[in-house]
């Protein structure tokens, strides 16, 4: 059995065709974001930049400029590669695979940054469950963002607690935005930092289901938490959480994205679902839960298990609302590590706690598990469903590869 | 009633401005005239898919329909404005660029103006039979867009002229419509612009290497403080790309036709190759020669105090004078051009700002031997033991230094008798002209070449080669 999941899929890498280039500049001095460049011979695209936003496609007198290949996109061409040439490479048996759109540059660096430390967990995006919905990605790009108008914004956490957690939608009017649960936004906060440039894009988890936060709307939520202290407990104040919390109704966000195209939820009926998160890792287990709810009166089968840690209830966010859903609907799991007068307890415990109903979902491919919230509880996480294995006589290590493979394992931490 | 507005793609408010719709509306006729009489001969009727600019984003510009000549449109683009644009060469440098044109050069900038525009008609003008003779539909329709493209940039002169330069300005507008090019009587300004393009070979040279004059001319105008030819001019150099397109185009197809035969008939005598119906590799060179000579004139002579004043009173900069790094003012540097001493060719440098029409000249110069680098892959892919080379810098020149002096391709200095014996393996005979007319003929069938030119690698807006690319009604 194979160790990894081969998750490499390839991506449509843009080159310029040197045989019919008459390097004429037009697509360079086109190119908003300067992914193109030349020397003496050729005129080359940086993969690593390229949006694949076609600006330079029209202009281009030859066609030289609309050229493509599907690449690996661990080894794209590399600018000496190009520079080389005096004719495109031949196609190869990758061209006839579908390819996502734009090479990987269409992914912002920040999100790729972001995503690969998000699923360092398990080496990378995993790949969706098969009955998972096609996500669009990369729609809005950092240089043309969406602007979308808040519609709400209201805390989540009580008063009192610790954590100011709040719930925020984002209304896009008559620009198309799909999302999917599961899948993250990107948030351009105004104004340049301390160096004079523009901030870097922060990504947020979408909190509600596909069809809106009100159903039929083209709107979705967020949950943020505002950044007071950074991890060593000293002051410093989120750039991005702090000006989202603050918005009020009727102001304007600029939002890239939508990005990911793994940590989607299964849609076939009878697909079961895990979810462990703590904090704002909750965001995308509401969307999926809200998902599950509207649906609810078809009487699907398929079960929801939600493992979910907070300091106290108080600091829960979406306490209220979940308390209402019916057992029969969800199988809620609560742990909080800062009740005064009870033992601290964790996430990772609650799983221990239902260790028999844990062990039978992760044999059951019908299963889906999802972890969201701080780096810290993954390996917690991670220990107990070894624990769970090993007490039952069967190996986590090995089973793990197979859940990866079968798009039913996605891990989401900071 | 004609809705100027809508008839005229245009991003300058023409619609506000009723002056200059005014002016517009009454050059538009006089143009429509020009272009009946002096316009490809015998196209009225065709339907040509062509490239239209409606508007100057990326993908506004790009506009691909059948559409009739006469009813092009016509527009009047301007590059969208950069903020504040500064001045950033010349003693003007960090001013606010203008947006109106300065009393005291005035004159100076409507004649640059007019000499520019006038090489857009005298182009169109030149090329006016062509048609005629296609070697294809693809190659008919390409010479079309350059030729509306061609009226389109004089389009974006008159506007100028019309817009900031009043009644000087309208009357220069029609100037532009009554010269013609070879009138013995009014001819257009620039002499490479009154010589013949007979065929469709000279037709390809001419756009590779003239309309490449017009692409630096064009570049360094787009570094001017004036703003509005700054703007006119960066828009007018999306468009001039097409045309250098079309000559490197296709003459890389001439020659890969040529080699072709080379590698059937295993021969290079261009008897036999002449006998088989396509263009040897030798004449190929002759009319290289003589386009780039010619043509190398266009950039006058390589000391003028023209071109420095230009350059500080900043009316025209640099090719990428924003890309360069210097002080932008040039009253301390120097320049090396190629002089002769006695009876030798020399490097000397001389003062920066009165060489700037040699050192565009030189940026020039490298531009096309990297074309000519690209032309000479096509005989090395065929194992044809040939490479093209530009000749030298004082070869067969009418303007500057060389104007008297007979200087070999190889830069060698001659006696005159020795270039009379020479000039014919160097320069176009009449004879060599002659076969390459012989060879001129209509091929008008879709998806067919004449025999002396191969097929391109790809159609137009990625339409396959055997598009109906025009038809004949």
């Amino acid at each position: 059995m194979s160790v990894t999941t081969d998750n490499t899929q390839p991506v449509r890498q843009h080159l310029i065709d040197p045989e019919v280039c008459i390097r004429c500049n037009t697509c360079e001095e086109t190119c908003p974001v300067d992914a193109i460049t030349h020397d003496g011979r050729n005129y080359v695209v940086k993969f690593e930049v390229c949006e694949g936003c076609m600006a330079c496609v029209p202009p281009c007198p030859t066609g030289a400029i609309d050229s493509w290949r599907n690449v690996d996109p661990a080894t794209p061409h590399t600018l000496a590669d190009q520079y080389a040439w005096d004719v495109l490479p031949d196609t190869t048996e990758l061209d006839q695979l579908e390819a996502s759109t734009g090479g990987a540059a269409a992914t912002p660096a920040e999100v790729r940054e972001i995503t690969e430390r998000a699923t360092a967990g398990h080496g990378g995006p995993a790949l969706a469950p098969w009955s998972a919905a096609h996500p669009y990605v990369n729609l809005y790009t950092p240089e043309r963002p969406v602007t979308a108008t808040v519609s709400g914004n209201h805390r989540l956490t009580a008063e009192d607690a610790s954590n100011e957690v709040h719930h925020i939608v984002l209304d896009f009017g008559a620009t198309p935005f799909p999302v999917l649960e599961g899948q993250s936004i990107g948030i351009i906060p105004p104004g340049t930092d301390a160096q004079g440039k523009p901030h870097l894009l922060r990504m947020y988890s979408v909190a509600s289901p596909r069809e809106g936060e009100r159903p039929g709307y083209n709107n979705l939520a967020l949950t943020i938490k505002r950044v007071t202290h950074d991890h060593e407990g000293q002051p410093a104040p989120g750039v991005a959480s702090n000006y989202m919390c603050d918005l009020k109704k009727g102001d304007p966000v600029r939002v890239t994205g939508p990005y990911g195209s793994a940590f989607l939820m299964p849609n076939h009926p009878g697909a079961s679902i895990m979810m462990i998160c703590t904090g704002t890792g909750s965001a995308p287990m509401r969307a999926i839960t809200e998902r599950r709810r509207r649906r609810m009166h078809l009487k699907e089968p398929g079960e929801l298990l939600l493992f979910f840690g907070a300091r106290s209830p108080g600091e829960l966010p979406y306490f209220g609302p979940l308390q209402k859903l019916p057992e029969s609907f969800i199988d809620i799991n609560l742990a909080f590590s800062r009740v005064p007068g009870e033992p601290r307890k964790y996430v990772q415990d609650c799983v221990r706690e239902r260790a028999d109903k844990v062990l039978q979902w992760l044999n059951n491919d019908n299963c889906y598990i999802y972890v969201c919230g701080l780096k810290g509880m993954e390996a917690g996480v991670i220990e107990a469903f070894r624990d769970i294995c090993r007490a039952a006589g069967s190996d986590w290590d090995a089973l793990r590869p197979r859940l990866l493979e079968q798009g039913r394992f996605h891990i989401e931490t900071y | 009633m004609i809705d100027y507005n809508e008839r005229i793609p245009n991003n300058v408010n023409l619609s506000e401005n009723k002056t200059l719709q005014r002016a517009l509306e009454q050059w538009q006729p006089s143009f429509l005239q020009w272009w009946g009489d002096m316009g490809p001969d015998g196209s009225t009727d065709y339907d040509v898919y062509l490239r239209t600019a409606t508007s100057v984003d990326p993908k506004g510009w790009a506009h691909f329909d059948y559409v009739k000549m006469p009813d092009y449109r016509w527009g009047i683009f301007l590059a969208p404005q950069e903020g504040t644009r500064k001045i950033h060469f010349g003693e003007h440098k960090g001013q606010d660029a203008w947006q109106e044109v300065p009393g005291e050069y005035r004159s100076t900038l409507r004649r640059i103006i007019v000499t520019q525009g006038d090489t857009e008609p005298a182009s169109v003008e030149q090329q006016r039979h062509l048609g005629l003779t296609a070697p294809s539909l693809y190659d008919l329709r390409n010479l079309f867009q350059v030729n509306v493209e061609e009226g389109r940039h004089l389009w974006a002169m008159v506007y100028l002229l019309h817009a900031y330069f009043g009644r000087d300005g309208r009357e220069e507008g029609e100037a532009l419509l009554e010269r013609r090019s070879g009138d013995a009587d009014n001819p257009r300004i620039l002499t490479a612009f009154n010589e013949k393009t007979p065929d469709w070979l000279s037709f390809f040279m001419f756009t590779f290497i003239t309309d490449r004059d017009g692409k630096f001319q064009l570049a360094s105008l787009a570094e001017s403080a004036f703003d509005p030819l700054a703007r006119t001019c960066r828009f007018m150099l999306t468009e001039e790309a097409h045309h250098m397109f079309v000559g490197e185009s296709g003459v890389a197809r001439i020659i890969q036709r040529t080699c072709e035969v080379m590698q059937q008939l295993r021969t290079d005598d261009p008897i036999k190759l002449r006998a088989a119906g396509v263009i040897d590799l030798p004449t190929l060179q002759k009319y290289l020669n003589f386009h780039y000579s010619v043509t190398s004139d266009l950039y006058g002579a390589e000391i003028s105090s023209n071109a420095a004043t230009y350059y500080t009173t900043g009316l025209k900069g640099r090719f990428e004078e924003g890309k360069l790094d210097d002080d932008h003012a040039l009253q301390d540097s120097h320049y090396e051009i190629t002089d002769v001493e006695g009876d030798r060719i020399v490097k000397r440098a001389v003062p920066a700002l009165s060489a700037l029409n040699d050192r565009l000249r030189d940026d020039w110069i490298r531009d096309v031997q990297s074309g000519v680098d690209r032309w000479n892959r096509i005989p090395v892919k065929y194992g044809v033991d040939f490479q093209f080379t530009l000749p030298h810098k004082g070869f067969n020149r009418r303007i500057g230094i060389f104007t008297d002096l007979h200087v070999s391709p190889a830069g060698e200095l001659l006696s005159g008798v020795e270039w009379t014996r020479q000039h014919q393996h160097w320069l176009p005979t009449e004879e060599d002209r002659l076969y390459v007319h012989s060879l001129m003929g209509p091929c008008l069938t879709p998806g067919k070449f004449a025999n002396w030119i191969a097929a391109p690698g790809r159609g137009i807006n990625n339409q396959p080669v055997d598009f109906e690319y025009v038809r004949f009604n």
